[in-house]
């Protein structure tokens, strides 16, 4: 079985966010980046599907060189070997894009990645490639199993859980409960310098987006507290004041 | 987040070095440090985690890969300890003393079976090794020892005993020094089960209660004659491991320090006094400020001498003073975090009088502080001064 995770590099999530020329970029200073929390719970399941079932994992980030320590631990945590398409990672309809491109010249049967990445949160990519590629694409995925050439998953929905199977290929968007995060050892460690990483250029897509303009979320506001006995004046506050009725 | 490296020594480090000290710091907030309060009170040595430690791969980083080791340079193992000491220094005592004081002797003086037989299954953490050098009656001085053995043809007789031993009672292997019939120094590997050697715990600690401490005592133990280290002769054998184990230490202590640190300028910003949080106080800001100081010369002091190590070329009194400096600074700093923290720096809430009464035995064992003082001094006079 070939797997692909696509991991994405992500500022940690303690992090402060804070933004540069003229607010169109994040500022990377001092930032410490980690892969998606989400892209580690896809990754963790796809390690311990390659223990159960035999097969390889590639990663794929696309993404710029200051990624590679992220896709260097990934390879320590078990991965085969990993590509990395040369760019910047501007919108998902790009990144779906490549990793589509990628998936075209390789037959994986499986895709994984996190539901969503942590910096931008669209958490529409799994879509969008399962969609280029024709084949099926599911999220968000908590459990996964398969047997033979299916697979047997459950998704969050609203309300509760929907178990289902479906034949391979598929793509996944994955989340926790799905594996545990894995911690690399020393040996992955030192074994993933000569793991092979192949960096690829972009393919031509066209911007489907543009960020023009970032900015930080309003300050947290001082609480008010309003007696229980005057509902009428929080009824007011919250039509004038915080505008939500 | 606070930025406990204030002179980003991160950037001095390569990726590979980076990943390693993220690794073992994610192991260490999630396996360590959750637990370690629970088995102090309790002074209980966590025994699962010796497995823990072995599947992460912290047991003999630096050996090759062909005897389970992790192929890592010395700044690695310096950071393994740091990070596992921000969890609590007895399980980087064990990490000390199963790396530099078990493993490391079997592979540097170890015939090639030895090696075959014990190494692998010491880094899985299947096997959990003690060092045997310190005597009741020789500390500081251990030219002075009195275990022996002779050679009686088809074995070793070993007689004598070894005391405060980190991991002997629940150690499986006990690498042990003692004399042959011509007063010479050498390395014996003794396997728990052998008739005649016992390991009586050492209770009532205050100090290292995640540990289990204990003695080695050796009355007729007939040792076979394949246990005896081949490549160790003389004092100089044990003394390398311990330069190894003090190089570890000198890292481990601003572990700890780190740890104390973060606490105090958490517990700085959120308690309240006078209206406002304490840590707007000149002199608490006073203690923090000259904590990130000391802890920051102790980070540059040992990165350098782990490219020193790295290049085979730290010597012996360099490693005492970075692990004399740091283990002081890092005494220090938990007893002023213990301050910024009042009372509630006493209560097992907060990990800072563990950490403090833990490096009061950092302190002393690997060469007592002001051991390390005349080793020092020795260098800079030629003339040793404990002689």
């Amino acid at each position: 079985m070939k797997i692909l995770v696509c991991i994405t590099n992500v500022p940690d999530t303690t992090a402060k966010i804070t933004f540069a020329e003229s607010d169109t970029k994040l500022n990377k200073t001092g930032i410490q980046f980690i892969i998606g929390p989400y892209d580690d719970y896809a990754l963790a399941r796809a390690v311990e599907l390659k223990e159960q079932n035999g097969g390889t994992v590639t990663v794929l980030n696309v993404g710029e060189a200051e990624g590679e320590p992220q896709i260097r631990k990934a390879l320590a945590i078990g991965a085969d070997d990993a590509i990395r398409v040369n760019a910047e990672p501007t919108d998902s309809y790009f990144v779906a894009s490549q990793i589509a491109h990628i998936a075209q010249q390789n037959n994986y049967d499986l895709i994984l990645m996190g539901r969503e990445s942590i910096d931008f949160n669209s958490g529409v990519v799994h879509g969008l490639v399962g969609e280029m590629l024709g084949i099926p694409s599911f999220s968000p995925v908590m459990k996964l199993d398969i047997e033979g050439s299916t697979a047997k998953f459950a998704r969050e929905i609203d309300g509760g859980k929907e178990y289902m199977e479906a034949p391979l290929p598929l793509v996944f968007g994955c989340q926790e409960p799905i594996a545990d995060w894995k911690i690399p050892n020393m040996r992955g460690i030192m074994t993933a310098r000569t793991k092979p990483l192949q960096v690829v250029e972009p393919v031509a897509v066209d911007d489907m987006a543009i960020n023009e303009k970032y900015t930080q979320p309003a300050a947290k506001g001082e609480c008010k507290m309003i007696p229980v006995e005057d509902v009428e004046k929080l009824v007011t506050l919250l039509r004038t004041e915080a505008k939500v009725l | 987040m606070i930025n406990s490296d204030f002179y980003r020594i991160d950037e001095l480090l390569t990726d590979e070095q980076r990943l390693i000290q993220q690794t073992v710091r994610e192991f260490t907030d999630r396996e360590v440090k959750p637990i370690m309060e629970d088995y102090a009170q309790r002074a209980e040595f966590p025994r699962h985690l010796v497995r823990k430690f072995g599947e992460v791969g912290v047991f003999g980083s630096t050996l090759p890969a062909e005897y389970g080791g992790g192929g890592s340079d010395y700044i690695s193992y310096g950071l393994i300890c740091q990070e596992i000491e921000r969890g609590d220094s007895g399980m980087r005592s064990t990490v000390s003393v199963q790396s530099s004081l078990v493993m490391w002797p079997i592979y540097q003086f170890g015939s090639d079976e030895q090696k075959q037989k014990y190494l692998p299954r010491l880094a899985t953490g299947e096997l959990l090794g003690s060092f045997g050098l310190t005597e009741p009656d020789f500390g500081s001085n251990p030219a002075g020892m009195k275990t022996h053995f002779t050679d009686e043809g088809d074995y070793y007789l070993l007689n004598g005993s070894k005391m405060w031993i980190s991991n002997s009672p629940i150690a499986d292997l006990a690498v042990v020094w003692a004399r042959n019939e011509q007063g010479r120094v050498q390395g014996l590997l003794v396997e728990r089960g052998m008739e005649g050697f016992t390991t009586p715990e050492i209770h009532n600690k205050w100090s290292l209660r995640t540990s289990a401490t204990g003695e080695l005592v050796f009355d007729q133990v007939k040792v076979p004659k394949d246990n005896l280290l081949p490549h160790a002769m003389g004092l100089t054998a044990p003394l390398q491991c311990l330069d190894n184990a003090r190089y570890g230490i000198s890292w481990g202590a601003i572990g700890a320090a780190i740890d104390c640190y973060e606490t105090a300028v958490r517990y700085a910003g959120e308690r309240i006094q006078f209206d406002k949080p304490i840590g707007a106080f000149q002199l608490t800001q006073k203690k923090l400020a000259e904590m990130l100081t000391e802890i920051t010369k102790a980070q540059l002091l040992s990165w350098r001498l782990g490219v020193l190590k790295n290049e085979g070329r730290a010597t012996t009194a360099q490693i005492s003073m970075a692990k004399r400096n740091n283990v002081d600074m890092a005494l220090n700093i938990a007893r002023e975090a213990r301050q910024v923290l009042g009372g509630m720096g006493i209560t097992g809430e907060y990990p800072i009088m563990r950490h403090m009464m833990n490096l009061e035995s950092v302190i002393t064992y690997e060469g007592t502080h002001d051991i390390h003082l005349l080793i020092l001094g020795a260098d800079i006079t030629g003339i040793p001064a404990f002689k």
